[in-house]
This record gives C-alpha cells, structure tokens and sequence, in this order.
C-alpha cells in the first residue's frame, strides 16, 4: 500500500511551489516518513525555516510551523525549544540561509547543542532568486552571479557543524530517497543539536548552466559520487577524490541546552 | 506592610518592571549603555523559572524572542544603537507577524559606534520608521526611574493587547541615573495577558479579524496548529499576493494602532492652561524642561510642557491644539531636529516651532532652553 503523506500535509495546500525535478519534495517526503517513525505529535512539533526554495517547506506540514526571516530559522527556533524545551524543534532550509546569510547562528546553534533538528537540503545554489552562488556552491562552477566560475572555495557543511559543536552530524542524498527518513529519525532521537544535511538538486538554476543535460542526470551525479562511511573506509585517498561521504558521519553525546538551563533555574533558587 | 523600595538604576528599574508584567524571557547581546537590563534578567529569571539567553548576535536575540512570544511567552529585549538598527528586520516581522514582545532601546550617540557611552535621543524617527513597510509602531518614552519601571509594564500591557512589538525609548542618563524606586504590590498595577483563541483548533485563524481589529493568538504547543510568515498573508496565516487580501491585512495592522489611540496615548502636561510657550520634551530632556517651566514663570513667562509618554503614535491631536493656544512650541532634543519635525507637521504654521538639538554627548541644560525661549518669543 502506498505511504500515507496525506495526514500529514494541510489540507490544500498543494501543489507545491518547487519545481519539477527538484529534490526538496523527496526530502519532504522523507521528513514526513521520520516524524511519522518518531510518533511526534503535531501538537507539539514546530517547524521552523528561513527563507529560501527550502524554507517553504514548513508552510506544507500540518504542524506549527514557522516561516521566518532570511537566515534566522536557528535563532528563532532556539527561542522556540528554550521557552518550550517539551517541544520537538525541526529546523528546515537551504544551504545559503543556513550558511551564508544564516551561518552565525547556525554554529551557535550547533556549539550550544540545543535539542533541535537541522535538515540543510544543499542544492549549491540560491534557487529562489535566480541561481546566484552561494558558500556550497563548488568551486569553479557557473552562477548567474559566477558566470565566469565560482572563485569561491566551498563550506564543507558537516564539517562546519561538528567543528561547530553539533553532536549528531548525519549526510544523504536526494537520490537515496530511502535513507533520508533514517538519518532524519536518528537525528529527531539523538538528545542535542543533530544536523542533517541532504545534497539536493536544482536542474532549473543550476543544473541548466553546469551543462547538466536532466534532473536524471543530476540525480546520477548524487549516485555516483555518495559513498557511505562504511565503505569509505576501506577506500584510498586516491578512490575518494570528489566523492562524499554519507551516512551517520558523527555522533558523542554532551551536554544539552535547555537541560543545562534547567540546572541554572535550579541552582538560582538554592536547590 | 510597607512597600519594596529601592534605589536603582533606570535600566534595573526597567527589568524588574518586565518581571512584575509577567516577562518569563530575555534575549539580548551586551552592548553599551543597556546591559544592566540583561544583567538583572539573568539573575532574576531563573529565579521564578524563566528563561535567560545570551544570544550571538542582536539579530538573534529578537528572532529569539519571537520564537520563545509564540510559545506564549511574555519576552523581553534590551540594546542600544547599533543593536537596535540590526533588529529592524526582525522588527518588522514582528509587526506584520503581530508577536506581542518589548524591546527596550537605550539611545546613546551615533550614527554607527558613535559615542557608547553618552547620551542620546537621535534615534526617535528609527523607531518609527526603522524597519521597512508600512506599518504602525507603539513607542514609549519614560523619563524617571519609577516611571521606567511603570512604563515598562505599561509597554508588556500594551504589546499583549495589540499584538505587537513596543518599543521603549530610554537615554543613556535615564538608564543609567539612580532613584527611588517603589515596587507595586501585586494587583496595584494592571497587568495584561493576550488574548487566546475562543474557536476550536480546526476554526482557528491567527489573523481573523472578525471579532475586532486584534485576532486572538494561540501559543505554539497548546493544541492550535497554524502558519507563521513575514510574508503579506491571508487570514488563515497564509501567504498571499491577492491585492484585496494584502490592502486589507496591511491597513488592519495600522488601524489597530491608530484607531486605538485614547487607549495608547499617555502624557504630562505641566502648566499648559495658560501656557503661551509650550516645551515639548521627553525623556532626560524634560527634566531640563521641567526646571526651565519652572525658571521662566518665576521671570513672568506663562511656560508649560507637554511631555509624552507615548511618543509614537504621535498626539497629533493635542499638539495641533497646543499649536492653537501658544505662540511658540519649543523642542529641546538631544538630536538634530527628530520629534520637532512631528511638531511642525501637526502645528501647521500655526505657532512658532523651534529646536534646540544637542549631539556631543552633554545634556541639554535649563540655561539652553531658558535662553531659547527668550529668544523666540
């Protein structure tokens, strides 16, 4: 029997604004499938995104959702779990708003290891303004702002989060649609600030000016070039040249958040 | 039993007056001359269950405190300057989202880094005009330490009926300046909640104005499911770009304020009766003001002050009449001509409208203003 998404979407609210091709309905769907493993309940579920192709996400999802300023979903999301730490906080959006406009509090977010979700969909692009490029998007590659190669070096997203402090870091692909919902439950269950980032594709403002030829042939490259952790171990430097890897790539357990401040009200009133 | 009484400062007088109007969260960044108001926060917060953070950045500490305002929490934000002109943004999202919350702005001098440690009033027009698109704002303008302290639930009161962020504008000297300070008792001071939805989830529209110009806002987690955004939406919450949807929710959003204004405006007047020179003037600058009234009516000179406490929206009404009864209106003002523009827009031609601005960081003295008066009149 086919999935039911249905309960899960606000009733008319599709179809949605993405375009056709684009992964971020894949991840949608995958998110939907992991709050469905986790059994959260709506009631008590926000969803929280900035501004971007991604962040209209939320605005699908029959939950309390909140679509808020360029770049500032983590902060916002952090006032949400600190007032409410008995809420489930999932934080949504795009590799720009995440990290370019949004990577101040994006790494706060990550060091403070505050009990919320983050699911980066990185299409290396800026899709909704036109295909300007942005901190993921690879070196040398065409924007509209790059048209004669992207002079910029690339943020290695995952590893600006445990570099950050995010104590579960977890990489899929939009390709590997049944993986998504894995990593994003893990992460939903991993007590701190669990980011989960999933490469997507942008085949109308990407994908038209890096001589990709179809969505199939985005999504081959996201096949091609994922390697999982497992086997990446037991490849050489040479065989891991312009791969990724995916899966859980990083997981410790410390301190949480709201469960520190719960010791400072503690403390403040002499317990 | 006799009252709590203390000496403080402004800036504590302002925290502990967001703690007797129910605040149970602070979001802030330390910056000069507001951080006493975060200090105290800190330490009595978690002292009553409430939550304090520090957040990285000012842009932060207000997204911060719209997250936590919609949980229903009652929140408060202190900055100064700089701070304040990088929370427009997230200022506006508050007004279109209509998330009741305070941010409180010690002005010091600027532009940019300008004088941190000196007083100011030159961001008047910021407040109102600060973030982009139409919009109504509520800002207030205490000028003592016990009205910092009243004023500042006041300001809560206000934020939670109307659904929208307020402003309070203190100075560097009323922030930072010590007074007796009397704690109300609980009860002695109004103190109001927002509103929260009477319909059923499955009814329930966050920006349904059909039972008045304030929809009823429901708490993140308390069973209601909805949407919030920064874009123009519908009543449901939205996004919209129908222009009848978008015309009618934007003027909404204004006329909340300004259709409501017998209940926002609050002033002083000081021997308006038979004032024929009127000293509008606010904040630290009507201390000055007060003492110059004072000065002038012993030299003969029929000098009053009207004194707002609620300076935007502006009391257009009263000041056009005060501009029919006097000769002259005088603004002393520690910028270079902000809130006397207001005056001159409202007296029409009708009196003599003249500032005295001071920007290097001293107040403005009696002395200055005695001898402007004299001068114009």
């Amino acid at each position: 029997m086919a999935y039911d998404y249905e309960k899960s979407i606000r009733p008319g609210k599709l179809p949605h604004i993405w375009c056709p091709g684009c992964g971020h309905g894949i991840v949608m769907k995958g998110l939907i499938r992991a709050m469905d493993s986790c059994e959260l309940d709506r009631d008590n579920t926000a969803v929280v995104s900035g501004i971007g192709c991604a962040s209209r996400l939320p605005g699908y999802l029959d939950t309390c959702t909140l679509h808020t300023a360029h770049g500032r979903a983590a902060a916002f999301a952090t006032g949400v779990k600190m007032a409410k730490p008995e809420m489930n906080v999932i934080v949504v959006g795009g590799d720009g708003d995440g990290t370019a406009i949004g990577g101040n509090h994006f790494i706060h977010a990550c060091r403070r290891n505050i009990d919320m979700t983050y699911l980066v969909m990185n299409n290396s692009i800026y899709g909704m303004t036109g295909g300007q490029f942005s901190p993921c998007t690879p070196t040398g590659a065409k924007a509209s702002t790059t048209v004669y190669g992207n002079p910029d070096p690339t943020f290695d997203i995952a590893k600006l989060a445990i570099g950050a402090g995010a104590t579960f870091v977890a990489r899929g692909t939009a390709f590997h649609a049944t993986q998504i919902d894995k990593l994003i439950a893990e992460g939903i269950k991993h007590k701190g600030l669990a980011v989960i980032e999933i490469l997507d594709d942008c085949p109308t403002t990407y994908g038209r000016r890096n001589k990709f030829r179809s969505v199939i042939d985005m999504m081959k490259r996201l096949k091609e070039i994922a390697v999982p952790v497992a086997a990446a171990a037991k490849m050489t430097p040479e065989q891991l040249e312009g791969k990724v890897l995916t899966g859980v790539l990083h997981k410790e357990e410390r301190p949480e958040y709201t469960e520190q401040y719960a010791q400072v009200i503690q403390r403040a009133q002499g317990a | 039993m006799a009252k709590k009484v203390a000496l403080m400062q402004g800036n504590e007088a302002c925290a502990h007056g967001a703690l007797y109007a129910g605040c149970n969260f602070f979001a802030g960044y330390p910056i000069t001359p507001s951080t006493e108001v975060a200090e105290v926060m800190s330490v009595e917060l978690p002292k009553i269950g409430g939550k304090f953070i520090q957040m990285e950045d000012e842009i932060g500490a207000t997204a911060a405190l719209i997250g936590a305002a919609l949980t229903g929490a009652k929140a408060l934000d202190s900055t100064s300057g700089p701070g304040m002109s990088l929370k427009q943004e997230l200022l506006g999202y508050a007004c279109i989202a209509e998330i009741p919350c305070v941010i409180v702005n010690v002005q010091r001098g600027g532009p940019s880094t300008g004088m941190p440690t000196g007083p100011s009033q030159s961001d008047m027009q910021q407040a109102m005009w600060g973030t982009h698109g139409d919009h109504a704002a509520i800002v207030l303008t205490p000028a003592s330490c016990q009205e910092i302290y009243e004023e500042t639930v006041r300001a809560f009161n206000l934020a939670e009926k109307y659904r929208m962020p307020v402003q309070i504008q203190l100075d560097e000297i009323c922030a930072h300046m010590r007074e007796r300070v009397e704690f109300a008792e609980p009860g002695e001071l109004e103190v109001i909640d927002r509103e929260a939805p009477s319909v059923p989830p499955e009814e329930y529209k966050p920006f349904d104005d059909t039972k008045g110009l304030v929809p009823p806002l429901a708490a993140f987690g308390s069973g209601y499911r909805y949407h919030v955004t920064g874009l123009n939406k519908a009543a449901d919450g939205f996004p919209t770009t129908k222009a009848e949807l978008v015309d009618a929710e934007e003027r909404r959003q204004i006329d909340k304020v300004m259709l409501n204004q017998k209940d926002i405006q609050k002033n002083e007047e000081y021997l308006l009766d038979d004032a024929e020179v009127v000293l509008f003037a606010y904040g630290s600058t009507s201390r000055s003001a007060r003492y110059a009234v004072n000065e002038l009516r012993k030299e003969g000179v029929k000098a009053g002050m009207f004194r707002p406490l609620t300076m935007w929206p502006f009391p257009d009404e009263r000041i056009a009449e005060l501009a029919d009864q006097a000769k002259a209106i005088v603004c002393p003002e520690m910028n270079l001509g902000q809130m006397v523009r207001e005056v001159e827009r409202v007296a029409k031609g009708n009196c003599t409208v003249a500032h005295i601005g001071r920007v290097d960081g001293e107040p403005i003295n009696p002395g200055q203003i005695i001898d402007k008066v004299k001068e114009v009149l």
